[in-house]
């Protein structure tokens, strides 16, 4: 048993030592291994502060995922055929400016969060999850049959976007970028949970009555850390997409929105580092795994299974000795 | 559009939606007594479909098709349920929608280790193919219209057992107050294996009926389970009416929506730009419904205030 801060600071060590010793050796596809793992871990994050912290049991984060990865390659396939994405009535270049897809990336998501979380979060409990996941469905089947960005084939970006100052292309800089995102986005996670709106957010999971008792909707506190969290999770798909500088409607897919459900219960529900852990873990089955047999994705099940059945809390939940906050 | 055109995709329209009730029946009984919501509803549908091209390719019969899947879904619906399920009815749901997801991890991928990854076929029996005429010579495929028939039989079959049996009598109990029908000396546990398998038994069917139109292939349950998910939404968890009339709103606007929206955006667009937004917008359109509905009605059309 081990206080859960010494093994956050662990995980993020571990998460940073392995890739620098991964590029001393010259193995770049480690580095690649781990920096996927930072970013699942970031839509992990994302989904965490809904799920986790709010009871918001979104099955529908792929749709922000989803739109980040388009946002960049909208973005990006504009700048790559030196094409305008529109002319009226204002003009809009693409660009590949890491920064800036970023921050549309964001924006967009935010604001689909935004609309889709005013709609579902008028339901509650088993609705909200089928919800979700319908209009995660949508955004899905609208991605197949919209051929201008590639339609069901995806669409690829040739050259991984800029950002100023860094070679992006090199496995190790790409890594650092998106490590340091991670770490900014937990660090204004965990002010956000201790702030006034995350105590508020927290007793709004427990015990909503409560909450609206003492003058605060749950509501609108729900309706913002929905928003946020789509946010979070949408700069995550831009970040993958400039990875695998490839888009296409899996990541849309109700499959991705388990899978990043999947990080948080591997690694636990409402922890900090849950699902760093639980990306990290994930990476490694699918490696290790998928080396061994190519229908991995039973065995996957199967420890999925066992976890949710034996193990609630998760890894940081089985090691760690403060009693779970969730529930 | 002529009107037989019409009609013809009308009649597809409730021909998809009585598909999609027997889907949505299960789910929807399943989570009104059990309080489970069940992802793996999906590959139950596959069972059903593998199991009966597997018996049909054996032994030629598709009558012994149809009984297979029914069986094989059910059994394996009652094993799952025995096995693993029942920890998890006084789980949250989180835990259920995961704990079934890895369920169809599980399900898919051996589906695909034992069969493989290539579609099987399952042919329409010799009696049921080609086309009968209608009414005002409206040429019409005989097995769509079996089809049609054998879900509104299930449909007045369900209504019969749930209304008015011994049986239907507890399962409505059980949506009630399960602790009190338990104390009331009704073996509940046993109950639940066979809701659980009734539901599956349905799934499975509905699996080997389309897949003598489609395919049978891994996988050929999700996009059908989301649908039914919509149309249990719309309808109202737990009520089997709303998801009768549920699922026939969804399989009548997907399918018109589908023909008509593209005439329609035609008439002041140029073809090729209707053509793909039609296509874009069609493939949404029941979201929307779906979105509409809750707007209306947080809880469905026939749902119960949630409590």
């Amino acid at each position: 048993m081990i206080n859960e801060r010494v093994l956050n600071t662990l995980i993020a060590l571990l998460l940073l030592v392995v890739p620098l010793f991964a590029w001393q050796l010259d193995e770049p596809f480690i580095i690649t291994l781990a920096t996927k793992a930072a970013i699942l871990a970031l839509a992990g994050v994302g989904l965490n502060l809904a799920l986790g912290y709010g009871g918001l049991v979104s099955f529908g984060h792929a749709t922000f995922f989803g739109l980040g990865g388009y946002t960049m390659g909208i973005l990006a396939s504009h700048a790559q055929s030196f094409t305008p994405i529109m002319e009226s009535p204002f003009l809009i270049d693409g660009t590949k400016s890491m920064p800036i897809i970023w921050l549309v990336a964001i924006v967009i998501s935010a604001f689909v969060a935004f609309i889709i979380g005013l709609l579902s979060l008028r339901t509650t409990g088993v609705y909200f999850i089928m919800v979700t996941l319908a209009f995660g469905q949508m955004l899905y089947y609208f991605s197949i049959s919209w051929p201008a960005y590639g339609g069901e084939d995806g669409l690829s970006i040739y050259v991984r976007n800029e950002f100023p100052g860094l070679n992006t292309l090199d496995p190790i800089q790409f890594f650092g970028i998106c490590y340091v995102l991670l770490m900014v986005v937990i660090f204004f996670m965990s002010k956000l949970n201790s702030s006034s709106f995350g105590l508020a957010l927290n007793s709004a999971r427990q015990n909503s009555e409560r909450v609206q008792t003492v003058g605060i909707s749950p509501f609108r506190l729900q309706l913002v850390a929905f928003t946020i969290s789509g946010a979070v999770t949408g700069l995550a798909g831009a970040l993958f997409a400039d990875l695998n500088r490839f888009i296409s409607p899996t990541m849309f897919s109700w499959h991705t929105s388990g899978e990043i459900m999947v990080f948080i219960i591997l690694g636990g529900a409402a922890r900090l580092y849950g699902p760093v852990a639980g990306a990290a873990i994930f990476i490694l089955l699918e490696h290790v795994l998928g080396g061994l047999s190519e229908f991995w994705h039973i065995f996957l099940g199967a420890i999925l299974l066992l976890v949710v059945l034996f193990a609630k809390g998760g890894l940081i939940g089985s090691v760690s000795k403060k009693a779970a906050s969730h529930g | 559009m002529s009107t037989i055109l019409l009609i013809e995709q009308f009649l597809n329209g409730i021909q998809f939606g009585v598909m999609l009730f027997l889907m949505a029946a299960g789910l929807t009984l399943i989570f009104g007594v059990m309080g489970l919501i069940n992802l793996a509803h999906g590959s139950l549908y596959m069972i059903g479909a593998f199991a009966a091209a597997t018996v049909a390719s054996l032994t030629g019969s598709f009558l012994l098709a149809i009984i297979a899947s029914v069986v094989a879904a059910a059994v394996f619906g009652a094993i799952v349920e025995f096995s693993i399920l029942r920890r998890l009815y006084d789980r949250d749901h989180l835990d259920q929608v995961l704990a079934t997801f890895a369920l169809i991890l599980i399900f898919s991928e051996g589906t695909r280790w034992l069969f493989g990854s290539f579609p099987l076929y399952l042919d329409v029996p010799e009696a049921l193919s080609g086309t009968v005429v209608l009414l005002g010579d409206i040429q019409y495929s005989r097995y769509r219209l079996a089809i049609i028939f054998i879900g509104l039989l299930v449909a007045v079959g369900l209504y019969l057992l749930i209304s008015k049996t011994r049986v239907g009598m507890r399962i409505r109990a059980g949506e009630n107050d399960r602790e009190m029908i338990g104390a009331l000396g009704i073996d509940i546990s046993k109950l639940y294996t066979w809701v659980f398998a009734l539901g599956a038994g349905l799934a499975g069917l509905a699996g080997a009926l389309v897949g003598a139109i489609q395919s049978v292939q891994v996988g050929m349950g999700e996009p059908v389970l989301i649908l039914a998910f919509v149309v249990i939404v719309i309808g109202g968890i737990g009520s089997i009416k709303g998801a009768f009339i549920g699922s026939l709103l969804v399989g009548l606007t997907d399918t018109l929506g589908r023909v008509l929206l593209p005439i329609a955006f035609s008439t002041f667009m140029e073809s090729s730009a209707a053509t793909s937004v039609a296509s874009s917008l069609s493939s949404m359109l029941i979201y929307l419904l779906m979105a509409g509905v809750l707007l209306l009605k947080p809880s469905g059309l026939f749902g119960r205030a949630p409590s």
